[in-house]
């Protein structure tokens, strides 16, 4: 659901189609006719933004036909009748009038769903980078354990992370709100217990989101930005909003490999080893961890994020004396429960772990919510479908939603810079429909304009089956068309995720 | 369990075990073309033939199931026999450039001609003469050193599901194709490379490693893939201080040597000439180069001078655990809870 995993996690992509092979049901839900569609059981070619209308209309089906699993909810869920009475109105019919998806495909999909003996959602950016996402998260929450499918192998939710360390930046406590292992700075048995390892004093206040911390640039609040291995010039929405902020920010740190969009506005840079350059770990969308090892030397004097930071601390008076990695692991351990169990030769000998581990005889988690959910019963919460923040009008009457490709990573700053991905793939192309080609005037390859309220690029056109009509589709890997000054930064209210999947634009011909 | 003899060593095995992987539990290695544990058995390539007593024909061990009381031998006249006439077919249209070949070291064709003094053919067929697809700029497919193993016509269509190459034809015209004999570029293929890494021989080449090294001189250095959240495990080639290759590793937890094109193609990004070598700071609007002193001097002095809360910081999801851990504590220790990454994104 709203992942285009072939193209953005493609061994993942590998074993869903080989688990197809091997009898299991597929269903796909997405706005384009992607590759996974060619596989599907039940294909539902949902309108971009109406995720949560989607999962209420199969919840509603589960329900209504009996086939909820409901020993599940009795014993381990709380808070199913107002969930209950919140998806009665999204019946198929309902739905279709707001997805576009036919009711029949509603049911069929329910059912298939609900019958598996066990089944699996996996999802993306599709389902969170909108106003609501965090809204359709708790939808797909509320669907898994009508089901029972949490809790035992090859079932549950599984959010593909997008980056190889995305997890782990957010369980290292990446994250304004919490320490390492999802531990609240509000806490104060957390804060007390970070305050005395680190011999420091501490804040307690929450801090701010990417968002926010641009924002705050704006509005004189935030003075001094440093970023580490992060290109928030090509991938945040509204580009023109964060140049906006990096230009003005008084003072910009940016640590990396390359000198990206976002670096070359900065007022130090410096030079950043890469992966095969150093040692330390990663921990992969499974909650895995596994070693990243050395394999050369970084170029010139380019140095470890890790040496760098301990550089800067001891400048800064800190007294920091890791001897490497190893001994930076070992205080992570230490100070996180989940990682508790994990060491490097553990790492080295078992070849990855996944956490919670929380003592060095414990095998690692293969699922999480066994038995029993973190937080004690599972509760459902009902949910409401919104429309996109941003709707069509006749002067915007299409909608853009954005993605990735197979060969390309992100901004592009590693994959443009590798001549075999880049020689592969070298340019930007805007999917379009064939309807909408046809209405404009428009050829394969044509040079088109494509405007919202915030911006406009130039880009070829992929006249294609792949999207519907109505809707656009582009990347963000290329620089020369940096798609986001076109998006919406308009956040979700809980997650403050923008909604980059959708938003109003027109489309002309150049020339 | 079920209980045989091979070469004079007894060895206890399941029952639904092959022949093959009984020889594999003793230590016996037996040469092998066709075979893959991860992929369907076809037993076409002859050359993992064995000796069982009382049967009449030679055997193909990998798929032969064992059998109590079995007694094999895996390196008898008759076997050595039948694998050099085997060798001695598929060398005699074989190109045997083996000088240049980048396979030379890693090519199994050429370590089982080595071990059964197989130099040259005594039948004189004739050579094949396929076009070279080298279009695409991710590896080179050469049809004439193909020995129709089929590994990667399986890995395509099971491993991958791209099902993009086929066999084609049959007898001494049989070979390896993509749809309508196209260049690769043209068909379903993903570049995902784990067709290059399955075959024996020197048939599929990955460009970039052309002429950079022999495989006795690269060091081998697992690790992670630095792309997306899959968190593949490769194994990188190195030779000096240069990556000149990739490659699936095999043990990986994760991902079982498995690739997709940015993971097995996608890592000399590591010496573009753009890399960031030295400190730069910004003087009259220009960033020039700077000493690592410097430059965090001035980093250290500029934090100093703002409030903890006016200080920001974003963390980021391509660095390691460590260096996400240490970045939070810098910034927490100096009063700022203003940490976040692209996590959102
Ligand atoms: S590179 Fe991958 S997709 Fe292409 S032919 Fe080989 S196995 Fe198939
Ligand atoms: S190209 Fe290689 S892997 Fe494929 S059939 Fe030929 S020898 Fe086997
Ligand atoms: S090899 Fe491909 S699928 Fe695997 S981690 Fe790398 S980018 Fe992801």
């Amino acid at each position: 659901m709203g992942s285009n995993t072939t193209e953005t996690h493609p061994v993942l992509g590998y074993r869903m189609k080989m688990a197809k092979k091997k009898g299991a049901s597929l269903i796909v839900a997405d706005p384009r006719k992607i590759e996974l569609a060619d596989h599907a059981d039940v294909f539902l070619q949902l309108r971009p933004g109406t995720n949560e209308a989607l999962i209420n209309g199969i919840i509603n089906v589960i329900i209504e036909e009996r086939l909820s699993d409901d020993q599940f909810i009795a014993e381990r869920t709380e808070g199913y009748e107002e969930m209950a009475a919140a998806v009665k109105k999204y019946t198929p019919e309902y739905v279709e009038g707001i997805t576009g998806v036919a009711a029949g495909d509603i049911r069929k999909a329910a059912r298939l769903y609900a019958g598996a003996e066990s089944a699996g959602i996996y999802y993306t950016m599709g389902i969170t980078q909108h106003t609501n996402g965090t809204n359709t998260v708790m939808a797909i929450a509320n669907l898994a354990m009508v089901t029972g499918n949490m809790g035992k192998p090859s079932s549950g939710i599984n959010p593909l992370r997008g980056q190889n360390n995305v997890q782990g930046a957010c369980d290292m406590g990446g994250l304004p709100v919490v320490f390492t292992g999802y531990q609240r700075v509000d806490n104060e048995a957390a804060l007390s217990k970070f305050e005395k390892a680190w011999g420091v004093k501490l804040n307690s206040r929450p801090g701010l989101t990417v968002t926010e911390i641009m924002d705050g640039i704006l509005n004189g609040e935030i003075k001094a930005l440093y970023v580490m291995g992060e290109n928030p010039a090509l991938s945040d929405a509204n580009i023109h909003h964060v140049m906006e902020a990096l230009e003005k920010v008084e003072f910009l740190v940016v640590q990396d490999i390359f000198l990206t969009e976002t670096a070359a506005k900065a007022d130090v840079v410096l030079p950043a080893a890469a992966f095969a350059e150093k040692v330390g770990t990663f921990s992969n969308t499974e909650r895995r961890v596994q070693m990243v090892r050395k394999a050369v030397n970084a170029p010139g004097e380019a140095k470890a994020d890790w040496l760098i930071l301990q550089e800067l601390a001891n400048k800064l008076g800190m007294e920091w004396h890791y001897e490497g990695p190893d001994h930076i692991f070992q205080e992570i351990a230490q100070l996180t429960p989940a990682y508790a169990g994990i060491s490097y030769q553990r790492l080295e000998q078992e070849g990855g772990l996944q956490w919670p581990c929380p003592s060095a005889d414990h095998p690692g988690t293969l699922y999480l919510h066994e038995g029993q959910f973190s937080r004690g019963k599972g509760l459902f919460t009902p949910v409401e479908y919104l429309p996109p923040a941003e709707e069509t009008d006749q002067e915007y009457p299409l909608v853009l939603t954005t993605g990735r490709n197979l060969y390309h990573y992100h901004t592009g700053s590693m994959t443009r810079q590798s001549k075999p991905l880049n020689a592969f793939k070298p340019e930007e192309f805007a999917q379009i429909s064939r309807e909408d080609a046809d209405r404009l005037g428009i050829k394969n390859g044509d040079l088109v304009k494509v405007s919202s309220r915030r911006g406009e690029v130039e880009v070829k056109a992929d006249v294609t089956e792949v999207v519907p009509t109505g809707v656009i589709f582009m990347t963000f890997h290329y620089h020369e068309v940096p798609v986001n000054v076109l998006t919406n930064n308009q956040v979700d209210p809980i997650a403050k995720i923008p909604e980059l999947k959708v938003c109003a634009v027109k489309l002309e011909k150049v020339g | 369990m079920v209980s045989l003899t091979i070469n004079g060593q007894s060895v206890e095995v399941e029952p639904e075990a092959t022949i093959l992987q009984a020889a594999e539990k003793l230590g016996i290695f037996i040469p092998t073309f066709c075979y893959d544990p991860e992929l369907t058995l076809v037993g076409a390539c002859r050359m993992c033939v064995v000796e069982v007593e009382k049967a009449r024909a030679l055997m193909a061990s990998c798929c032969t199931p064992v059998m109590d009381g079995m007694v094999v031998h895996t390196e008898s006249e008759r076997v050595i026999a039948a694998r050099k006439e085997n060798l001695n077919l598929l060398i005699a249209n074989h190109p045997l450039d083996c000088l240049t070949c980048e396979k030379t070291g890693a090519c199994r064709l050429q370590d089982y001609c080595y071990q059964y003094g197989i130099s040259e053919s005594d039948y004189h067929g004739d050579k094949k003469d396929y076009e070279l697809d080298d279009t695409n700029p991710f590896f080179i497919r050469n049809m004439n050193k193909c020995i129709l193993c089929g590994l990667c016509v399986r890995t395509c269509h099971e491993i991958n599901g791209a099902g993009a190459v086929e066999f084609m034809n049959r007898g001494f015209d049989s070979k390896v194709t993509a749809a309508f004999d196209d260049p690769l570029e043209n068909s379903s293929c993903v570049f995902c490379g784990m067709c290059v890494d399955a075959c024996p021989v020197g048939a599929l080449t990955p460009k970039h490693g052309i002429g950079k090294g022999r495989p006795w001189e690269l060091k081998r250095v697992k690790t992670v893939c630095p792309y997306c959240g899959t968190g593949c495990g490769l194994e990188l080639y190195v030779k000096g201080n240069t990556v000149v290759g990739a490659k699936g590793d095999v043990t990986s937890p994760a991902s079982r040597g498995q690739t997709c094109v940015k993971g097995r193609f996608g890592f000399d990004f590591l010496q573009s000439p753009e890399r960031l070598k030295s400190p730069l700071i910004r003087k009259n609007g220009e960033l020039v180069e700077s000493s690592w002193d410097e430059a965090l001097d001035l980093i250290a002095k500029k934090f100093k001078e703002v409030k903890g809360t006016e200080l920001a910081g974003l963390a980021s999801a391509r660095v390691t655990n460590e260096e996400n851990y240490l970045f939070q504590k810098l910034l927490r220790s100096l009063g700022s809870n203003n940490v976040d990454h692209c996590a959102r994104l």
